[in-house]
């Protein structure tokens, strides 16, 4: 019986292979991207918080009635009404149209101060970590100065000495944020700063801002995307809260919070009205929270 | 070369001194790990100094002094007559000598494909993004990587071997005239060691390099070196031509390093441990002769004077720091010419 | 270990001074000053600027908060604008009772936190343990004043049972009369701790749990109390830790849960002073509250170097 031989990989197979396996290689955000979608909860997640977007930002193709419109004739008609199907509040306004209009001004308040926050306090503690010494003592002095104060306190601090309103609203609650996000920011920085790859750049001869924009952002990107996006949620929490205080937006915008605290007195009345808004926050939130933790899933990828 | 360059050393360090403040402590009150103290040092173009110690005992301080990562307290650097800081920039020198890092996979941004990683260099100097990755291309070629196959590749994705390889590439992207390796093949495993540091032979003779071999591993450094340089706490104690270090150590420490090398020659066994006593604190080194608590020959003038690195009387390229090998010194066994081997 | 102390306790020193800077410059960024806000805007120019020299507010600013600061230290919080009497004097009564809140919250938050996050932990896998994370992520996006709301519409309003709003008679709470209002805010306050208490002690454990007893304990609680000493034992430095932190943000951020219930807390006292632009009263509230929670942050360091000398840097 002859023996038969291995059957060696030919040369052309092997390499057609390899070169196939190489392009393949993704790039880390890509391969986390990929990772997402794989995530059921976090579509599901995903879809629902675009629903509310759009329903949101295109309020008026979704309602019919004038978030301001108020009569007394219709106050706080109960659930369930003919052309209120969710009721009326205190002063006779449609609940749906002011819970779909408030949720701009509510998101706009959770958004847009942690987007401020990301962007200044990741800079400030990139800053800090890569410069070290008297930069980073200032950096780091000033965020335990804002660390101090708890955030509501802080947040109350700012609006309630300065004015109520939607901008110092977002002022305060992005100043609440901006320290967790430089600690994060720095440590990550002063960690990387410290690796062989940054002496390597550094030998090569780079500037401290190609440094920072190759090899540090790359990697202080990824845990304080997934820090901000839960913040999203407590910074929705907390600006509610804020107009529930009577501190954010005034009174008669329709927002969340404000209509949590304004239908607060008529909870006698109809307590089940006076709930409503509540879960529109927590929805909200809790959306986000899900994403985040689904980010942060993803990108815990094996490096 | 012109006659006046090749009888200048293409390195030239000179009393260079580095310490650290020791951390904890109020301030006022601290104290200084003397990491590099008081070194003087040539390395001559087309050779590979080797630099062997054991850990903590300045080496890789040295290596990133000289890359001037880590800024001395005293000393001065020339590259090819040029001083560091008058004559020459950092910007400069650093096209001029590269260095590759022991640990592979941190010295790689975890985020950046090979070929990046390579051509960076060459994109801080200007080199138009193309080239600089044509270049990369060339230069993974040269290390024995098919540019195909490795040039996206991420550094988790590779192996030890492959990675230290690019590390190689990236180093000679820059197009150095000397290379520093700081424990460039610890890491690996022994065959993929071989591969490297003939890789490394082989690079030499292509590229006209010229090397700085850091170690622990005597057997590599005696392998890759022309010239070995021992290091103790922060000084050098001996210097010289690798086979003479190796055949005929002088240094008590040489000896005892040497000593303590596994042998597969059954007679050369040891019963009694080369070496006795605990490695001292390098924040508080012994006075006089930093080696002298563990060093069986010590005297009263060991620890009332620093032995300086000298050459030896007729021995032409090589130098010791021991009261031994230095007439005069007041050291009883200082008249003799040598110790018995 | 003594070094670290002391550098922790001088490393608080300019952070309250930061703090107290922080305050004093919101004060003056806010619009209009202090005279603005007393007299009515009929009064003619020099008459205000009368006032404002008297107030010693045409001095530098410097001056002023040196000034401020000095008053502070002596215990001197200003005087209301509103009410015309010490802020002191109401301050210390609001702390009070928000003491009153935050003692039992902290108690029923901790307790329950450690029982439901250990109880969690052990039985990893189960449904228990996935009805816990369900009801952690749930926690987390709760406002928790809105909580208070619907038990307020659900206990006071729908059943009747216990009062929406207000404290009973001061003083400490043994009677029913006391009680019974407590209930409600203590709830609603506690939820917060433990959510987050139980969430760090359930991660404790586990990872305990892989540590040491591999293979040698079943799921279904072998629960010899020497294991469970020995786990809590482990768990309990960082658990003390949060619990500190946790003790702090109750103490300074009650004022939501304090409005649900207009509990008559700093929290309170800090909404009406909102209210009625009551500057002193909201600023001297502010920095109490901020100070009372660096000195616990700093408390808690300290603990946790005495406990475990790896935390020291």
């Amino acid at each position: 019986m002859v023996d038969v031989p291995a059957v060696p990989i030919s040369p052309p197979d092997a390499a057609a292979e390899a070169v196939r396996r190489a392009q393949q290689s993704k790039s880390y955000w890509r391969r986390v991207w990929a990772r997402l979608r794989q995530d059921k909860v976090t579509l599901a997640m995903a879809t629902v918080l675009a629903l509310l977007l759009v329903s949101v930002i295109f309020a008026p193709y979704f309602t019919v009635h004038d978030p301001y419109d108020g009569s007394a004739l219709r106050r706080l008609k109960p659930v369930g009404t003919p052309g209120h199907w969710l009721g009326t509040d205190e002063v006779g306004r449609d609940l749906w149209s002011r819970m779909l209009y408030g949720g701009r001004l509510s998101l706009l308040a959770g958004v847009v101060p942690v987007a401020s926050a990301l962007l200044i306090g990741g800079f400030l503690g990139m800053l800090a970590g890569y410069a070290g010494g008297l930069v980073n003592s200032a950096v780091m002095r000033l965020a335990d100065v804002l660390y101090a104060f708890p955030s509501v306190l802080l947040a109350i601090a700012i609006t309630g000495i300065l004015g109520s309103g939607l901008r110092n609203t977002i002022i305060a609650l992005t100043a609440a944020f901006v320290p967790p996000i430089i600690r994060i920011s720095e440590s990550v920085t002063t960690q990387a700063r410290h690796l062989d790859f940054v002496e390597a750049a550094r030998a090569s001869g780079a500037g401290a801002l190609m440094i920072m924009r190759y090899h540090i952002l790359n990697n202080v990107l990824g845990p304080i995307l997934v820090y901000a996006t839960s913040l999203i949620s407590i910074s929705i929490i907390l600006s509610a809260g804020l107009s529930f205080l009577g501190l954010g937006v005034a009174p008669p915008h329709p927002e969340w919070g404000l209509m949590l605290n304004s239908l607060r007195q008529a909870l006698w009345v109809d307590p089940v009205i006076c709930a409503l808004p509540g879960v529109m926050i927590f929805i909200t939130s809790m959306c986000f929270n899900l994403l985040s933790d689904g980010l942060r899933q993803a990108m815990d990828v094996r490096l | 070369m012109s006659a006046a360059a090749a009888s200048r050393p293409l390195l030239r360090v000179d009393r260079l001194t580095k310490h650290f403040p020791a951390r904890g402590g109020l301030p006022g009150r601290r104290q200084a790990v003397q990491a590099v103290d008081d070194v003087s040092f040539e390395v001559w173009a087309g050779e590979t100094l080797g630099i062997v110690g054991e850990s903590g005992c300045g080496k890789s301080t040295t290596a990133r002094l000289l890359m001037h990562l880590v800024r001395p307290d005293s000393g001065t650097i020339a590259f090819d007559g040029k001083t560091l800081g008058s004559a020459m920039s950092r910007r400069d020198l650093h096209r001029q000598m590269q260095m590759v890092f022991q640990d592979s996979y941190s010295s790689l941004n975890p985020r950046l494909p090979a070929a990046v990683s390579i051509a960076f260099g060459p994109l801080v100097h200007g080199v138009a993004k193309p080239a600089a990755l044509g270049r990369a291309a060339d230069l993974l070629q040269a290390v024995g990587l098919d540019p195909a196959l490795f040039a996206n590749r991420y550094p988790h994705e590779l192996s030890g071997g492959q990675r230290q390889r690019i590390n190689v590439a990236r180093a000679l992207a820059m197009e150095p005239r000397l290379v520093i390796l700081d424990e460039a093949v610890s890491a690996l495993d022994k065959s993929i060691e071989a591969q490297v540091l003939n890789l490394l032979l082989d690079l030499k003779d292509r590229f006209d390099l010229t090397y700085v071999f850091i170690s622990h591993d005597l057997n590599v450094v005696r392998f890759i070196s022309d010239r070995v340089m021992v290091m103790y706490l922060g000084k050098i104690v001996e210097l010289g031509p690798v086979n003479w270090i190796y055949r005929e150590p002088r240094h008590p420490y040489t000896r005892a390093l040497l000593a303590a090398m596994p042998s597969m020659n059954p007679r050369r066994r040891t019963m009694a441990a080369p070496l006795f006593g605990d490695p001292p604190n390098p924040i508080n080194p012994p006075s006089g002769c930093r080696f002298r608590t563990r060093c069986p020959y010590a005297e009263a003038v060991c620890a009332a004077l620093q032995p300086e690195l000298a050459e030896m009387p007729g021995e032409d390229g090589r130098a010791i720091a021991c009261h031994i090998h230095r007439p005069g010194s007041g050291h009883s066994r200082a008249t003799q010419a040598a110790l018995a081997a | 270990m003594w070094v670290f102390i002391v550098r922790r306790l001088l490393y608080a020193v300019p952070i309250l001074l930061g703090v107290s800077v922080l305050v004093f410059a919101l004060i003056h960024l806010a619009p209009g000053d202090v005279v603005d806000m007393l007299v009515p805007p009929e009064v003619p120019r020099e008459v205000a600027d009368l006032l404002r020299r008297r107030f010693a507010l045409d001095q530098p600013l410097h001056i002023q908060y040196l000034a401020w600061l000095g008053r502070l230290l002596v215990g001197d919080l200003g005087i209301s604008f509103f009410t015309n009497r010490p802020v002191a004097d109401e301050l210390f009564g609001a702390l009070q009772n928000t003491l009153m809140l935050a003692l039992p919250a902290a108690l029923l938050g901790f307790t329950l936190g450690v029982a439901l996050g250990a109880l969690a932990a052990f039985n990893r896998g189960t449904w228990l343990d996935k009805l816990f994370a369900s009801t952690a992520i749930t926690g987390v996006s709760l406002p928790h004043y809105w909580v208070g709301i619907v038990l307020v519409s659900l206990f006071a309003v729908i059943f009747d049972a216990l009062p929406a709003q207000g404290m009973g008679p001061p003083g400490v709470p043994l009677s029913a009369e006391q009680i019974k209002p407590l209930i409600l805010p203590v709830v609603t306050l506690s939820l917060i701790p433990m959510g987050v208490i139980s969430r760090l002690v359930r991660a404790n454990v586990l990872e305990i749990l892989s540590h040491e007893f591999v293979g040698t304990l079943h799921a279904k609680g072998l629960l010899s109390r020497r294991v469970l000493y020995h786990v809590m034992k482990n768990a309990a430095p960082s658990a003390l830790a949060l619990m500190g932190l946790q003790f702090g943000y109750l103490l300074a951020g009650s004022i939501l849960v304090e409005t649900v219930f207009n509990w008559p807390g700093s929290g309170g006292l800090m909404n009406l002073a909102i209210f009625r632009r009551d500057i002193p009263v909201l600023s001297a509230t502010i920095l109490v509250l901020a100070t009372i929670f660096v000195v616990i942050n700093i408390l808690v360091d300290v603990l946790q170097a005495l406990i475990d000398p790896r935390m020291r840097r």
